[in-house]
């Protein structure tokens, strides 16, 4: 067995000391994975740090599956069919609605919303997907490693003094009625 | 090809796997180390049961399968992982390996290192680590994979055609032929389609009522064709092989069973009204009306709009003199349910409205006219009885300027191009010169005539004396405003940088025909959505593949032909309203069509019946038994998307294909060794948890 590579899945070769960040995306069979199939059928370039995990369906996307993936990496890609585009009529809205229930659970548990994003991708939309990848590499570039294990550990409830942020929790209750966040404004237009 | 030493099994692997690496040629190997990946499943992916690790230079060669072929036989593999190109691409064909050797095909996975790494990325090194990625995720997964059989589903033999243009009569027509029924939906009062505006058909010049009337004759009285013109389909359920499709009618206030289509009505109803869309706007039609006298069905509509019974309550001069007392003003829009196992989607095209060039304009000065108009104009049975003259209804040109390109390969429109208004503004200069003695410009960006005979159709033209003016026109206006063109006072100026001499030119005509373009049917997006198919950006509708399946749509049992798919002339729309055809004729023979056989169902065991899940699923594919409080799938109604299984918060939904171990292995597989991190505890352990 001739020597090789040491490990799969290890962080892209990090050139000039720069952070590389591991994503992870789930892609519909349908539309954002056919987009993903459009960028390399036209070449289009996006950064070797996003691997894809092809669904049936955005709204397969099990919360667990996300869980699980940020045990590893520094960010979780949703992508999925346009409102109303969807291949199974309406259940990407139905992932629309589990991803802001889950990046507001992630974001208590001091993720940034950064790392959990979501964007939409129709079968002819390659250069969108790219682009979208490129965006979000740079901004979790920008955020360094996740270290979910040291983050785990300082999210231990017996840590914090009961009550403690109960204030920060509900101003950023009050804060998020008063300017709800792109999603949850796209979720009550789709669903108006 | 090349094998990597084959490391013993470790006992505790349950599957003995293997690894097939493709070069694709140099399509992978030019960015991905193909041997290193090799090399490395077979060192790291052993305790994950990988037991030969190979790479290829075309995997989807029968050389290539043949490999797989033989290693599930000699080293009884029980589970294959392709990393090659999309499974959008070749699924099917390593899948059809396997069976052959008698492997399950469920059982074997291809993970895409091309469209999903070669071909995106240039770092080699990154790309290589991100294959070895890519092929762990599939032998994680691969390991809970299931054997399993397609979904049979019956074809229902009838056929829904709707749009009743060329391209839907031709597929109609194919498959009423063969014997079985068809459902065609046109929502003019008559089918036809644009053709049925046509005089002359480039590069031929055969006469368009000639070829298409017999054709929409026979459609309409063909045993297995039932027409619905007027009509509208509603809504579309159920699946492919089962489809239930709402027409509505529209009323056409015309007893069908009384009408003999005389024609009386037309000629007496007194209410005259532009006709936009037959005559395009240059001609008339009445309130009551066939579009057409070769109209197909005969039976007129009335135009409740332009009706004068139904404005004010008075006239009925239809409806005293029909000789057979068909007019009804009492009838009221239909709804007819039908049942069909295929659907044909021909909407076509529609054409690029010219006002939006404004510095065209059209709309604005008289003699400024659409190809459409002109279609009209040119025909012997149209508007102006085939003489070629001004809006003027009587002045014949001296000269006509024909303007290529309206609306297409323009950024501020369409970046495509229209695909036949070379062609038909080559036909245009013919007819032109046939008609009258005028000088005939063709204003082009470049001649792009590819089809068969065409080029030929192109040097005939230019034989017959027409000028070529290579360059976009910049305006057309009406104003002279040079002291030589005095004399052109009342005329249209073209100006145009000519490219081939390198100068502005203005030229003075008296007629401009607007080649526009074609565009899709203005409601294409929402008809897509009716019955679940996808379009582009541009509004045509997505082939299942561009070029290896061109009249399929991503849905099964939705299949699309002619200019819906996107501008195409008369003889390709013909073809592919075959080709569709062809697609459903086989499936009803076959009788029945495999499906993948990703379906969800319930552990019953588990269901704690909250009935969550029940509201999720869009085909009401979910049933509660109340007695026992659990729920159960239908698997004739699921489509698998899995979105009750994400939701059920006992987990006891699993599906088929993509259950909750194969993808969590999958993601472990994807990340693994990420920082040195183990797998983690195995997965079945950890799915018992409910979500
Ligand atoms: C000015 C001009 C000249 C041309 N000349 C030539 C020529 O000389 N030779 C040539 O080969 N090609 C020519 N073409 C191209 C030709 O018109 C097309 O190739 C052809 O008409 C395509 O047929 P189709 O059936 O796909 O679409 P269409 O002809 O557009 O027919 C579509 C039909 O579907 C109906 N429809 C649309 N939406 C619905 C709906 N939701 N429900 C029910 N019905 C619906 C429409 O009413 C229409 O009847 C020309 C095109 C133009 C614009
Ligand atoms: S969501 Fe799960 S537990 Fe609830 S009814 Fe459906 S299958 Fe049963
Ligand atoms: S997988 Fe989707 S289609 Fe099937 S039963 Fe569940 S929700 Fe319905």
């Amino acid at each position: 067995m001739s020597a090789t590579t040491a490990h799969a899945g290890a962080a892209p070769a990090a050139k000039d000391g720069r952070f590389e960040p591991v994503i992870l995306a789930f892609t519909c069979n349908w539309c954002s994975y056919r987009a993903a199939d459009l960028a390399g059928t036209a070449r289009m370039k996006y950064p070797p740090n996003v691997r894809l995990v092809r669904l049936m369906c955005s709204g397969r996307v099990d919360p667990a599956f996300v869980m699980r993936a940020f045990a590893d990496a520094d960010a979780v890609i949703l992508t999925g069919c346009w409102p109303a585009d969807c291949h199974y009529r309406i259940q990407n809205v139905k992932a629309l609605r589990r991803f802001i229930l889950l990046r507001r659970v992630l974001e208590s548990m001091g993720i940034e919303p950064q790392r959990f994003q979501r964007f939409y991708a129709s079968a002819a939309e390659g250069q969108q997907l790219a682009a979208e990848f490129d965006r979000i590499v740079e901004e979790v570039r920008a955020l360094g490693p996740l270290d979910w294990a040291g983050r785990h550990a300082a999210f231990v409830p017996s840590a914090t003094p009961p009550g403690a942020g109960v204030g920060e929790a509900r101003a950023a209750a009050e804060a998020r009625a008063a300017a709800p966040p792109p999603a949850e404004r796209e979720l009550a237009e789709v669903t108006a | 090809m090349s094998a990597s030493n084959l490391p013993a099994q470790p006992d505790g692997a349950r599957e003995r796997i293997g690894v097939y690496v493709c070069h694709c040629g140099s399509n992978i190997a030019a960015t991905v180390d193909v041997e290193a990946v090799r090399d490395w499943s077979a060192e790291h992916l052993g305790d994950r049961g990988v037991v030969v690790a190979r790479d290829y230079k075309f995997m989807c060669a029968s050389t290539g399968q043949e490999l797989i072929e033989q290693d599930i036989k000699e080293l009884g593999l029980t589970r294959v992982v392709v990393a090659a190109c999309s499974p959008h691409m070749h699924e099917k064909t390593f899948r059809g390996a396997c069976r052959r050797a008698g492997l399950n095909p469920y059982l074997c996975e291809l993970v895409s290192i091309r469209e999903q790494d070669s071909w995106v990325h240039t770092d080699r090194t990154a790309a290589t680590a991100k294959a070895e990625a890519i092929v762990a995720g599939g032998v994680y997964r691969v390991a809970h994979s299931e054997a399993l059989e397609p979904f049979r589903v019956p074809i229902d033999p009838a056929t829904l055609v709707v749009g009743g243009g060329i391209a839907g009569i031709s597929a109609a027509l194919e498959i009423a032929d063969a014997g079985f029924p068809v459902h065609l939906v046109e929502r003019e009062p008559s089918i036809g389609g644009h053709m049925a505006q046509f005089d002359k058909t480039f590069p031929t010049l055969d006469c368009a009522a000639c070829i298409l009337t017999p054709r929409m004759v026979t459609a309409g009285m063909h045993q297995n064709i039932t027409l619905h013109t007027w009509s509208e389909v509603t809504d579309v359920a159920g699946y492919v092989g089962n489809f239930t499709v709402t027409i509505k009618h529209r009323a056409r206030y015309v007893d069908t069973a009384l009408c003999t289509g005389c024609g009386i009505c037309q000629e007496k109803c007194p209410s005259k009204v532009v006709d936009t869309r037959y005559e395009a706007g240059l001609g008339y039609r009445k309130g009551v009306y066939t579009p057409f006298p070769q109209a197909v069905p005969k039976y007129p509509v009335i135009d409740v709009e332009n009706c004068i019974y139904f404005e004010k309550g008075t006239c009925g001069a239809c409806k005293k003199l029909c000789p057979t007392g068909a007019i009804d003003f009492d009838q009221k829009d239909e709804e007819v349910t039908v049942k069909v196992g295929n659907i044909i989607i021909a909407t076509g095209f529609e054409l690029f409205d010219a006002r939006r060039v404004e510095q065209y304009g059209y709309g604005r000065m008289p003699n400024v006219f659409t190809s459409l108009e002109f279609e009209r104009m040119s025909n012997a049975a149209g508007p102006t009885a085939g003489r070629i003259v001004l809006r003027d209804g009587v002045t014949e040109p001296k000269a006509v300027g024909i303007v290529h390109c309206v609306g297409s390969r323009d950024r501020n429109y369409n970046n495509y191009c229209s695909a036949i208004c070379c062609m038909q503004s080559l036909k245009f200069a013919h007819l032109v010169r046939e008609h009258t003695d005028a000088t005939v410009y063709e204003f082009y960006i470049d001649i792009r005539a590819p089809g068969k005979a065409f080029d030929e159709f192109y040097q005939r033209v230019m034989e017959e004396g027409s000028v070529f003016v290579r360059g976009r026109v910049a305006a057309i206006s009406d104003t002279v405003r040079l002291p030589d063109e005095e004399a052109h006072q009342g005329r249209l100026i073209v100006s145009v940088e000519d490219t081939l001499a390198g100068v502005q030119r203005r030229i003075p005509v008296d007629m401009v025909i607007l080649s526009s373009g074609l565009e899709p049917a203005t409601d294409a997006q929402e008809v897509a959505r009716r019955f679940g198919i996808t379009c582009s950006a541009d509004g045509w509708v997505i082939e299942r593949h561009p070029k290896l399946d061109p009249v399929a749509t991503m849905t099964e049992g939705v299949f699309a032909a002619g200019c819906a798919l996107g501008p195409r002339d008369i003889p390709a729309s013909v073809a592919n309203g075959a080709a569709a055809a062809a697609r459903v004729l086989a499936r009803i023979q076959e009788g029945e069509l495999a499906l993948e056989p990703i379906r969800a169902t319930v552990d019953q065991e588990r269901c704690s019946g909250c009935r969550i899940c029940n509201d999720l699923c869009p085909y009401s594919a979910i049933v509660y038994h109340g007695w026992e409080q659990v729920s159960e799938v239908n698997p004739a109604l699921c489509q698998g998307c899995g979105v009750c299984i994400a939701a059920c918060p006992a987990g006891a939904i699993s599906g088929s294909g993509f259950s909750d171990v194969q993808i969590l292995s999958q993601i472990d597989g994807l990340l693994t060794a990420l920082g040195g991190a183990p797998p983690g505890p195995a997965v079945e352990e950890r799915e018992a948890v409910p979500a």
